[in-house]
C-alpha cells in the first residue's frame, strides 16, 4: 500500500517530464527545420548523408571527421546498417552516398532507374577477408575447397582437418550483409555462378561483426570470416590457398595488392547519378592520398595511386 | 466500536453535505462535464480503430505469403531468404522452443516468489523486495541482452555446451524478463483473496502451508493463471535481447534432452535482423509480414486460452 501511494504521487511529477521533453523535441525540430532552410543558401553549410556497409562504417566515420578540418562547411552524417540497407536508401533517394562492400545487384540497379536515380559506382578501398579462429585451435592453413566444405556442413569436425577431436562451430554475418554475400559467392560456391551451394543450417548468424569476432574469440571450436581490419589479437588468422597446389598466403596490405590473397575485395561508394559540388569534392578527398592513408591506418588496404 | 459499514454512511453524508456547492457549480459547467466525456469516448474508439488498422495493414502486407508460396514449401525446413527460400518451421520452433523454456524456469521460480511475498514474508521484507522487483521490470531488455551475451554464454559454453549461444541462454534471459511480470500480478492476485478464507482455514486447524495450498492458491487460481500467461506474452514477443544471445541459427534441433543446448532462431529476431534491407514489395518483405501475422496468432490464442481457462476457474468456484 505504502508503495502504490508514493509511485501515485510521483506520477505527476512523470507527466511535468513529459511534457518537458515533449517541449524540448518540438523546439529542437524546428531548429532542424530552420537549419535545412539555411542549406539551401549559397556559401552556408552542406550535409552529406553517407549510409551503408557496416565493414566500411569505421573508415566512413573516419573519413568524415578528419574532412571537417579540410571543409568545416561540409557536415558528413554515416550510418551503417549493411550494403543493402545504404542501396535501397539511395535508390528511395534519402542518401546522397551509399557505402557497399559488394556490387549493385542487377535488380537493384533496376529498382533505381524505375525510380529516376542512376547509381554511379566508385571504387573506395580494398578489404581483405580474413578467415579466423580461436588462437588454441591448431589448425593455421586451409585451402578454398576445405572452407567451402566447412561452411556447407560436409566436414563437421576439425578432426578430418588435422585439428582436435571436436565439432565445428560456424559463425557467419547475416545475410543482409555484403560480407556475407561475398563469402557464399567466393567460398561457399567457390566462385562457380552454377553452384547453389548455401551455407549449413546450423551456422550461427550475427548482427555485427563484433558479433563474429568476440563468439571466435571466447570459442575454441569456432570458425568465422570478417573484414581484416576487424580482426583483433583475440583470434586467429587462417593462411588460404585457392587449391591445395597453390601456396598458403596470409592476408595483408600487399598480398591483397598483388592479387596472391584470394579473398580480397572491392569496397564501393554509389553516388545517385555523377557526382557534383561538394559530394565530388568530398569523394576526391576520399581517393587522394589523405583519405587513403586513413584506409591504410584502419587495416584496410588503399587502392594504389596513379 | 462502529461498525464499517456504519462508518462508511456517515463517510457518504458527508461527502454528500460537503459536495452540495460542488455539484451547483458543476451544473453551469455541464459542458466541461461533456467535454471530458466525450474525449474519452474519443480515446477509446481511437484505440480500437489502431488496433483494426494495424491489423488491416498486417494482412495486406502479409497475406501474399500465404497465397504466393505453397504451404508444403512455407513450412519447410530451410530458411535463407536471398536465394528464395522461406521455410518457417525452424523459426517457429525456435520461438516456442525458447519461450518453452523461459516458461519451464520463470513460472516455478514466481510463483513461489510471490508466495513467500504475499504469504509469508514479514513486513519489512516485503517493503524492500517489492521495489526491487518492480526495479527488474525496469531494466532494458537491451541490457539483458548484453548480460545474457558477456556473462550467460562463456559460463554455459564453460559448462560443455558447443557453444554459448544456445536457446537455453534466450531462455534465460527471457525469464528475467518475464519473472516481475508473474510476480507482481500473482501477488496481486493472493492480496485479493479476502482474509477471512485464511482465518477460516488456520481456525479448522490447518497448517500455513496448508491454507496456501489448499485455500489461497485456489481462490486465487484465475489470477495466477493470467501471471503466467501474461509471462508467456511478453517472453514470446521478445526480441533484441533473444537475438544477441540465440546464435540465430536457422536450424531444427534434434529431439532429445540437449534440444535446448542447440543454437536457434526465433520469428522476432528473423524480422528484426532482415526487415532492414529488404526491397519494399518483394516476396521476401511480404514474408516477413506474414512472420507478423504468426506471431499474432500465436499471441492471441495464447490470450484465448488464457481467457477460457480463467472464465472456468471462477465459473466453478461460482457454482
Amino acid at each position: 500500500m505504502q508503495f502504490r501511494k508514493r509511485s501515485a504521487s510521483g506520477r505527476r511529477r512523470r507527466w511535468l517530464l513529459l511534457g518537458g521533453v515533449i517541449g524540448i523535441l518540438t523546439l529542437s525540430l524546428a531548429a532542424c527545420a530552420s537549419d535545412d532552410s539555411a542549406n539551401d543558401a549559397p556559401g552556408t553549410s552542406r550535409t552529406i548523408q553517407n549510409k551503408g556497409s557496416d565493414t566500411l562504417l569505421n573508415v566512413a566515420l573516419a573519413w568524415a571527421e578528419a574532412y571537417r578540418e579540410v571543409d568545416p562547411s561540409v557536415t558528413i552524417a554515416v550510418t551503417g546498417g549493411g550494403s543493402g540497407t545504404g542501396i535501397a536508401a539511395l535508390i528511395n533517394g534519402t542518401v546522397d552516398l551509399a557505402n557497399a562492400s559488394r556490387e549493385i545487384k542487377e535488380d537493384e540497379i533496376a529498382a533505381a532507374e524505375q525510380n529516376g536515380v542512376e547509381p554511379v559506382e566508385t571504387v573506395v578501398a580494398i578489404d581483405a577477408l580474413a578467415v579466423i579462429v580461436n588462437p588454441a585451435n591448431p589448425v593455421d592453413q586451409l585451402t578454398i575447397d576445405q572452407l567451402a566444405d566447412i561452411f556447407t556442413g560436409r566436414i563437421t569436425n576439425w578432426q578430418d582437418l588435422g585439428g582436435n577431436d571436436a565439432p565445428i562451430i560456424l559463425v557467419s554475418r547475416e545475410s543482409n550483409s555484403g560480407t556475407h554475400v561475398y563469402f557464399l559467392e567466393e567460398v561457399v560456391r567457390k566462385g562457380d555462378s552454377d553452384n547453389t551451394d548455401i551455407f549449413a543450417a546450423k551456422t550461427l548468424m550475427m548482427p555485427s561483426s563484433v558479433g563474429i569476432t568476440s563468439e571466435v574469440g571466447r570459442n575454441p571450436n569456432a570458425i568465422g570470416y570478417d573484414g581484416l581490419g576487424y580482426v583483433t589479437e583475440d583470434e586467429k588468422i587462417i593462411a588460404i590457398a585457392r587449391t591445395a597446389a597453390d601456396p598458403f598466403v596470409l592476408p595483408s596490405v600487399e598480398t591483397s595488392d598483388d592479387g596472391s590473397y584470394p579473398l580480397a575485395r572491392n569496397l564501393y561508394t554509389y553516388t545517385a547519378g555523377e557526382p557534383t559540388g561538394a559530394i565530388a569534392e568530398y569523394l576526391d578527398w576520399i581517393l587522394g592520398p589523405e583519405g587513403q592513408q586513413i584506409v591504410a591506418d584502419l587495416g584496410f588496404v588503399p587502392i594504389s595511386q596513379e | 466500536m462502529i461498525s464499517l459499514a456504519q462508518r462508511a454512511k456517515r463517510q457518504y453524508a458527508e461527502a454528500v453535505v460537503r459536495a452540495r456547492p460542488i455539484i451547483a457549480q458543476n451544473l453551469k459547467r455541464n459542458w466541461f462535464e461533456w467535454l471530458i466525456e466525450s474525449t474519452i469516448k474519443l480515446t477509446g474508439i481511437f484505440i480500437i480503430l489502431i488496433v483494426a488498422l494495424i491489423f488491416l495493414f498486417l494482412v495486406r502486407e502479409g497475406l501474399p505469403t500465404f497465397l504466393d508460396i505453397p504451404l508444403r514449401e512455407l513450412f519447410g525446413s530451410r530458411w535463407y531468404p536471398i536465394e528464395g527460400m522461406f521455410g518457417l518451421w525452424p523459426l517457429i520452433v525456435g520461438s516456442l522452443l525458447v519461450t518453452a523454456g523461459s516458461v519451464i524456469i520463470a513460472v516455478p521460480l514466481g510463483l513461489t516468489t510471490a508466495i513467500y511475498l504475499g504469504e509469508i514474508a514479514p513486513p519489512w521484507q516485503r517493503e524492500i523486495l517489492k521495489p526491487l522487483i518492480e526495479m527488474l521490470a525496469g531494466i532494458p531488455s537491451i541490457v539483458l541482452g548484453f548480460l545474457g551475451w558477456i556473462a550467460l554464454a562463456p559460463l554455459l559454453q564453460d559448462l560443455g555446451a558447443p557453444t554459448g549461444l544456445t536457446a537455453l541462454s534466450g531462455s534465460i534471459i527471457l525469464a528475467y524478463m518475464a519473472l516481475p511480470t508473474i510476480i507482481s500480478i500473482s501477488e496481486d492476485a493472493l492480496y485479493a483473496v479476502p482474509k477471512e478464507y485464511r482465518d477460516g482455514a488456520l481456525a479448522m486447524g490447518a497448517t500455513q502451508w496448508q491454507t496456501i495450498r489448499r485455500v489461497v492458491m485456489p481462490a486465487a487460481s484465475s489470477g495466477l493463471m493470467m501471471a503466467v500467461m501474461l509471462g508467456i506474452g511478453r517472453a514470446i514477443g521478445e526480441t533484441m535481447a533473444v537475438m544477441m544471445v540465440t546464435g540465430n541459427a536457422a536450424y531444427v534441433p534434434e529431439l532429445g534432452t540437449d534440444m535446448l543446448l542447440q543454437p536457434v532462431r526465433t520469428l522476432t529476431a528473423t524480422v528484426a535482423a532482415e526487415m532492414g534491407e529488404v526491397a519494399q514489395g518483394s516476396l521476401h518483405y511480404n514474408v516477413l509480414f506474414g512472420i507478423g501475422i504468426i506471431l499474432f496468432l500465436i499471441t492471441f490464442s495464447i490470450n484465448s486460452l488464457a481467457g477460457r481457462l480463467v472464465g472456468q476457474t471462477s465459473r466453478r468456484r461460482r457454482g
